[in-house]
C-alpha cells in the first residue's frame, strides 16, 4: 500500500487538473442524482410531530414551570441576598480571592444594569445544572456497570458532542415549540455527556485496592457503590459537574438565539444585530463574567482538599447567618432589593463613539489588513490561484508565462524530496499544487472525494475509509456538496492558522515560563468565554464577512494548539531529558531532536482539538455572514425548516468526525511508537 | 483455617476444567499444563496448606507466583474455580453471598499492599469503616476504632486524611481498620512492601508486638524471604500459582526441595538461620571460663559471646539440660561449610 501511495497522490492530482481543465459535466456533481432529503425528512418529522407532538408539548408545559419559578425567585430575591450567597459560595469554594473575584463580577452586572437579565440565564442554568448532572450520572453508571450499554453510550455521547450546539436547537424547537423550554432541554443534552464520560472514568479509576478494602470491611454490594465507589470516584464526578455547568451555560446563551427569553445572551444578539457594539460588548462581558465565576466557583469545589476538620464554627451555619441578616437588612433598605436606577451607569454611547473615531480614523489600516488576508490567502485557497490572481487583486493577470513559472515553483521542491528518497512527499507537494491551483470550491467533486476518503484510509485504515465514504457519500446525495466545501475552507484555512501559530506559542511558552504565565489566563478566558462573544471585538473592527469569522474562529481554536503544544513539550520524561543534555544536546538540539518528537503525539491531539473547536465556532461564526453548512443550520433554524437545517448539521458532524478520528488515529500509532501514554490536558 | 486443592482459572470458560469443585486432580503439574495450552491462565494450581490458630503462616513467592490472588481466594474477594476452603468446619465457598458478606464483617480483616485508605474519610472514619458497615451506631463505632487507634499508636492523628499522612501512618490506619472488627483470620497482603527500608522494619517489629498481644490466625504475603523468616512461624513458597514446599524457615533452608527454594536460601545469611543446637559439639563439656547460651541463640548473636570467652560457650536447652559446648572454631566452621555448599 505504502508503494502504491505516490502513485495514488499522483493519480487524484491528474484526474482534478483534468476534470477542471476540461471543465465538462463531470465536475459537478449531477442534480439528477441529489435525493434532496430535506422534504422528505420535514415530512417525516411533521408526521412524527403530529403522532407524539402534544405529549412533548405538556412535556415541555412541565418543564417550563420549574424555569419560570426558577426566574421568578431570582427576580424577586433582593440583589444583595442573591450576591451574598454567590459570595460566600465563592469564598468556600476556594477562599476570598474568589469572593472578590465574584463580587466584582455581580457589581460589573448590577452597574451596567444588566442584573435582570443575567438572573434570567441563571435561573435556566440552575434547573438544567441538576437535570444534566443527573442524567450524565444515570448513564454514567449504565455504562460502568453494564459493557453492552456503553457500547450503546459512548457513539450517541460523541454524536452529542460533534453536532453542531446549533443543530439541537430545530428538533428540540418543532416538538416543544418556542418557550424557555427550548434552552432548557436544549442545554441538558449539550451538558449531559461530559457528566457521563467522568462518571464512568472515575468509577473506574478507583483503585482496586480500595474496592476489596471496602469488600473486605463486609459492605454489601449497594453498600460498596454508595459508601465506597462513589466517594473515591467524588473528585472526577465533581470535575463532570464542573464541565456539565460550563456547557450548560453555553448552551443556554446559544439558545437565546431563538428569542422569548429575555436573557443575556438575547441582550447581545439584539444589540449585535443592531451594530450597537458597545452595548453587546458590555453584554458579552457579563456573559464572560458569569462563565468565569460559575467555572471558577464550581471547580473549586471539585479540586477542594479536605483539610483536618476545623475546630471552630461551621462555616455553612455562619454563611447561612450572614445571608439571613443580609436579608433582614434588604427589608430595611431598599436600594439592596432593588439596583436603583441611579446607581446605574452605561458606557456604551461612548464606547461606540471611540470605536467609530478608530475605525473611521485608521479605516486605511484595517482595510489593507482585510484586504491583503483575503486576496492573497484566502480567496487562492477559495478559488484557486487560476482564479484569484487578476489584476483587481494582485495587480497582474496569470499568463501562461507565469503558470509554467507557477509549475516550476511547485516542481523543483518535488523534485528535491524525490532525490531525497520522500516519495510520498513529492507526490504530496504535487497534489498540493494542483488544489492550490484549482481551489477548493472549484475542486471537481469526484477527485475530491477520492482525496478525503483516500486520506482516511492512509491515517486509519479501511474501516474510517468505509465511514468517509459513506458520510461524504451521503452530503453528495443530499445536496449539500458545495456548503460542505466552503465549511472545509474556512475551517481548514483557519485550522492551519491556528495550529501553525498556537504550535509556534506552545512551544515558546514551554521553553520561556514569562510567556507561559502570560498567555495561561488570556486562554483560560478564552475557553471559558461563550462562543458569541469572542466574535464581537472581531465584528466590531471588521464589520461582517468572512474575514472576520475566520478570526473569530482562529481566535477560539488556537487555545488548544497551544494547550497541547505547552504541555506536551512540559511533560516528557526526564530521564530522556537528561540523557539527552549529558550527551551534550544543545538547547535547539534538545528541542528540534528530542522533545519535539516526543511530544507529536500530544501536539496531534492538539491538532485534533483545534480541528472540533474551529468546527465548533464555525456554527457561531455563521452569524457574521458566512455561507457553507453554518449558514444552512442558521437558515433552517431561522425559518423552521427541520429538513434543511438537520442535513446540514448531520453534514457537519460527518466532517467533525472524520476530522476527528483521522487526527486521533495519527496520534494514537505515534504514542504506541513511542511507547508513551498521552491523556490530555 | 484449611485450603483444600484451590485452583483458580482465568480464561473464556474456566469451569470446564473441573468435572465437580472440590478441585481434586491426579497430577496436579500435567493438569496445569493442560488448562495454559487451552489459553487459559492459571494463578492458583491445586494449593493445599492449613492454616493453625494463633500462628504466622507466610506465603512467600515472587511477582506473578499467585500468592496474592491466593490469599485474595480465601475471603472469597477473587472467586476460587475450585477447591475448598474450610474455616471453623465450614466450606466458605458453599455459602450464600450474604452469609459470606457476615463473615467477612466479623471473622475476617485484611491488610494491603497500598493500604486501600478511603481518600474521602478521615482516620478516625477510616478505622470505624467496617463497623459502619455493619450498621453500629457513631459513638460506638467511634470509642471502637479509638480503641484500635491506639494500638497501632497514631493517637492525635484522627482527623488527618490518609494524603497527609506517611506511607508507615497510612499502613497504621490500614492495620487499625482491619482489627476494628476483632477478626480471627487476619489477612496481610504484602502490608510492608511499599515502605522504606527503615520503616519497614520498624512496622515488623510492631507486628510481631501485635500478635503476641492478639494472637491471631494469620496469613501474611511477601515477595522478600528475609522479612518471611522474620515473622514466619510456617511458610509456604509459591511458583507458577503453585505451592512448592511448606515448613518451618529453617526446615527449608536446611531442606530445600528443589534448586529454585535453595536459590532463596542461598541468600540467606547463615548466622541468622543456624541456632547454637546445630553447632553444638556434645563431646565437649562444661569447663571454667565457658560462657553459657540457650540452644536457639542464633550463630549472630552467640559471637559476641564467643569473642570474650575463649574457651568457648556451652549450650543448654530450656531446661538447663547440656547439649554440648561450642567455640569459636565450631562456628567459623560450620559458616564456611554453608558458604562451600552453596558455592559448589
Amino acid at each position: 500500500m505504502t508503494r502504491a501511495q505516490p502513485l495514488i497522490w499522483l493519480g487524484l492530482s491528474a484526474l482534478a487538473l483534468a476534470l477542471f481543465l476540461s471543465a465538462g459535466p463531470l465536475a459537478k456533481f449531477p442534480d439528477s442524482w441529489v435525493l434532496s432529503p430535506t422534504d422528505s425528512m420535514n415530512d417525516a418529522m411533521n408526521g412524527f410531530v403530529a403522532v407524539v407532538g402534544p405529549l412533548f408539548k405538556a412535556l415541555g408545559w412541565l418543564l417550563e414551570w420549574p424555569v419560570a419559578a426558577a426566574q421568578m425567585l431570582l427576580q424577586a430575591l433582593p440583589w444583595a441576598v442573591t450576591a451574598s450567597i454567590l459570595i460566600l459560595l465563592g469564598y468556600i469554594a476556594s477562599g476570598w480571592k474568589l469572593a472578590v473575584f465574584t463580587a466584582l463580577s455581580l457589581f460589573y452586572m448590577a452597574v451596567i444594569g444588566y442584573w435582570s437579565e443575567s438572573m434570567n440565564t441563571l435561573a435556566i442554568v440552575l434547573i438544567s445544572v441538576p437535570m444534566a448532572v443527573g442524567t450524565g450520572f444515570g448513564f454514567g453508571v449504565l455504562g460502568f456497570y453494564s459493557d453492552r450499554a456503553r457500547k450503546i453510550i459512548m457513539p450517541m455521547l460523541d454524536l452529542l458532542q460533534t453536532i453542531p450546539a446549533f443543530a439541537y436547537l430545530l428538533p428540540i424547537l418543532i416538538l416543544f415549540g418556542f418557550g424557555t423550554t427550548v434552552g432548557l432541554v436544549a442545554s441538558v443534552m449539550y451538558a449531559f455527556p461530559p457528566m457521563v464520560r467522568n462518571t464512568i472514568l472515575g468509577l473506574r479509576a478507583v483503585p482496586e485496592e480500595i474496592i476489596e478494602a471496602g469488600m473486605m470491611s463486609g459492605t454489601t454490594p449497594r453498600q460498596l457503590f454508595w459508601k465506597v465507589r462513589l466517594p473515591a470516584a467524588q473528585r472526577q464526578m465533581l470535575l463532570g459537574v464542573n464541565q456539565t455547568t460550563m456547557a450548560a451555560l453555553s448552551m443556554v446563551i446559544i439558545a437565546s438565539i431563538i428569542g422569548g427569553t429575555n436573557d443575556i445572551g438575547w441582550e447581545v444578539l439584539q444589540t449585535m444585530r443592531k451594530a450597537q457594539f458597545g452595548e453587546s460588548l458590555l453584554a458579552g462581558f457579563v456573559i464572560a463574567l458569569i462563565a468565569m465565576a460559575l467555572d471558577r466557583i464550581s471547580h473549586g469545589f471539585a479540586t477542594k482538599t479536605r483539610e483536618i476538620e476545623p475546630t471552630g464554627p461551621n462555616i455553612w451555619k455562619v454563611s447561612a447567618l450572614i445571608v439571613a441578616a443580609v436579608a433582614i437588612l434588604s427589608l430595611v433598605v431598599p436600594g439592596l432589593r432593588v439596583w436603583p436606577e441611579t446607581w446605574i451607569w452605561n458606557p456604551a454611547p461612548a464606547m461606540n463613539d471611540a470605536l467609530e473615531y478608530v475605525v473611521i480614523n485608521y479605516r486605511e489600516w484595517i482595510e489593507a489588513i482585510k484586504n491583503s488576508a483575503f486576496f492573497f490567502v484566502m480567496l487562492p485557497i477559495k478559488i484557486g490561484l487560476s482564479n484569484a490572481v487578476s489584476p483587481f487583486t494582485w495587480g497582474f493577470a496569470l499568463t501562461p508565462i507565469l503558470k509554467a513559472v507557477y509549475a516550476v515553483i511547485i516542481a523543483v521542491p518535488a523534485l528535491w524530496a524525490l532525490r531525497k528518497g520522500h516519495v510520498t512527499a513529492a507526490s504530496l507537494i504535487v497534489l498540493w499544487g494542483v488544489v492550490s491551483y484549482i481551489g477548493l470550491t472549484n475542486m471537481p467533486w469526484l477527485p475530491l472525494y477520492l482525496i478525503l476518503v483516500f486520506s482516511a484510509y492512509v491515517t486509519s485504515g479501511r474501516g474510517l475509509a468505509i465511514g468517509a465514504a459513506l458520510g461524504l457519500g451521503f452530503l453528495l446525495i443530499a445536496g449539500v456538496w458545495p456548503e460542505s466545501v466552503l465549511s472545509l475552507y474556512l475551517c481548514g484555512v483557519a485550522v492551519m492558522v491556528a495550529f501553525t501559530l498556537g504550535t509556534l506559542l506552545g512551544i515558546w511558552a514551554s521553553e520561556n515560563q514569562t510567556v507561559s504565565y502570560i498567555i495561561r489566563p488570556i486562554m483560560d478566558t478564552l475557553q471559558t468565554m461563550p462562543l458569541f462573544v469572542i466574535l464581537i471585538p472581531f465584528v466590531m473592527v471588521f464589520k461582517i464577512g468572512e474575514f472576520t469569522a475566520l478570526l473569530a474562529i482562529i481566535a477560539y481554536s488556537i487555545v488548544p494548539a497551544i494547550r497541547y503544544t505547552e504541555h506536551g513539550l512540559r511533560n516528557l520524561p526526564d530521564a530522556v531529558l537528561e540523557a539527552a543534555q549529558t550527551v551534550g544536546c544543545s538547547r535547539w538540539q534538545l528541542l528540534t531532536k528530542v522533545k519535539l518528537p516526543l511530544a507529536l503525539p500530544a501536539i496531534m491531539l492538539g491538532l485534533n482539538q483545534t480541528i472540533i473547536y474551529g468546527i465548533g465556532m464555525l456554527v457561531i461564526a455563521a452569524l457574521v455572514g458566512t455561507n457553507g453548512l453554518g449558514q444552512q443550520i442558521y437558515i433552517g433554524l431561522g425559518d423552521g425548516d427541520f429538513g434543511v437545517g438537520m442535513t446540514a448539521g448531520i453534514g457537519m458532524a460527518v466532517l467533525a468526525m472524520i476530522a476527528d478520528r483521522m487526527t486521533q488515529a495519527v496520534s494514537r500509532r505515534r504514542q504506541e511508537q513511542l511507547g508513551l501514554r498521552f491523556d490530555g490536558v | 483455617m484449611s485450603c483444600r486443592n484451590v485452583w483458580k482459572v482465568y480464561g473464556q470458560k474456566p469451569e470446564q476444567f473441573f468435572d465437580d469443585n472440590n478441585g481434586e486432580v491426579s497430577d496436579a503439574t500435567t493438569h496445569a499444563d493442560k488448562i495454559r495450552n487451552a489459553d487459559h491462565i492459571v494463578a492458583s494450581a491445586d494449593v493445599s496448606f492449613d492454616v493453625h490458630v494463633g500462628e504466622i503462616f507466610v506465603i512467600m513467592g515472587l511477582s506473578g507466583s499467585g500468592k496474592s490472588t491466593m490469599v485474595r481466594c480465601l475471603s472469597r474477594i477473587v472467586e476460587p474455580t475450585a477447591g475448598e476452603i474450610l474455616l471453623d468446619g465450614q466450606d466458605l465457598l458453599s455459602v450464600s453471598q450474604k452469609d459470606l458478606i457476615e463473615y467477612r464483617r466479623h471473622k475476617m480483616g485484611m491488610v494491603f499492599q497500598n493500604f486501600g485508605l478511603m481518600p474521602h474519610l478521615n482516620v478516625l472514619d477510616n478505622v470505624a469503616f467496617p463497623l459502619e458497615v455493619q450498621g453500629i451506631p457513631r459513638e460506638e463505632r467511634r470509642a471502637r476504632a479509638q480503641a484500635m487507634i491506639s494500638l497501632v499508636g497514631l493517637e492525635g492523628r484522627e482527623a488527618s486524611f490518609p494524603r497527609q499522612l506517611s506511607g508507615g501512618q497510612q499502613q497504621r490506619v490500614g492495620i487499625a481498620r482491619s482489627l476494628a472488627v476483632e477478626p480471627e483470620m487476619w489477612f496481610l497482603d504484602e502490608p510492608f512492601s511499599a515502605l522504606d527500608p527503615l520503616i519497614r522494619r520498624q512496622m515488623q517489629d510492631e507486628f510481631l508486638r501485635l500478635q503476641r498481644e492478639l494472637k491471631k490466625s494469620i496469613v501474611f504475603i511477601t515477595h522478600d524471604f528475609l522479612e518471611a523468616l522474620r515473622i514466619a512461624d510456617r511458610m509456604a513458597i509459591m511458583r507458577d500459582g503453585a505451592v512448592v514446599q511448606i515448613g518451618r524457615p529453617v526446615d527449608l533452608i536446611l531442606n530445600p526441595v528443589d534448586s529454585y527454594v535453595k536459590e532463596f536460601t542461598n541468600d540467606v545469611p547463615s548466622e541468622l538461620v543456624l541456632t547454637a543446637r546445630d553447632v553444638a559439639d556434645p563431646t565437649r563439656t562444661f569447663a571454667t571460663g565457658m560462657g553459657e547460651a540457650t540452644a536457639e541463640t542464633s550463630l549472630a548473636d552467640l559471637l559476641p559471646q564467643l569473642a570474650s570467652n575463649e574457651a568457648g560457650v556451652i549450650i543448654r536447652d530450656t531446661f538447663g539440660v547440656e547439649l554440648g559446648g561450642v567455640t569459636a572454631r565450631d562456628v567459623v566452621r560450620a559458616l564456611a561449610g554453608k558458604g562451600q555448599e552453596a558455592t559448589s
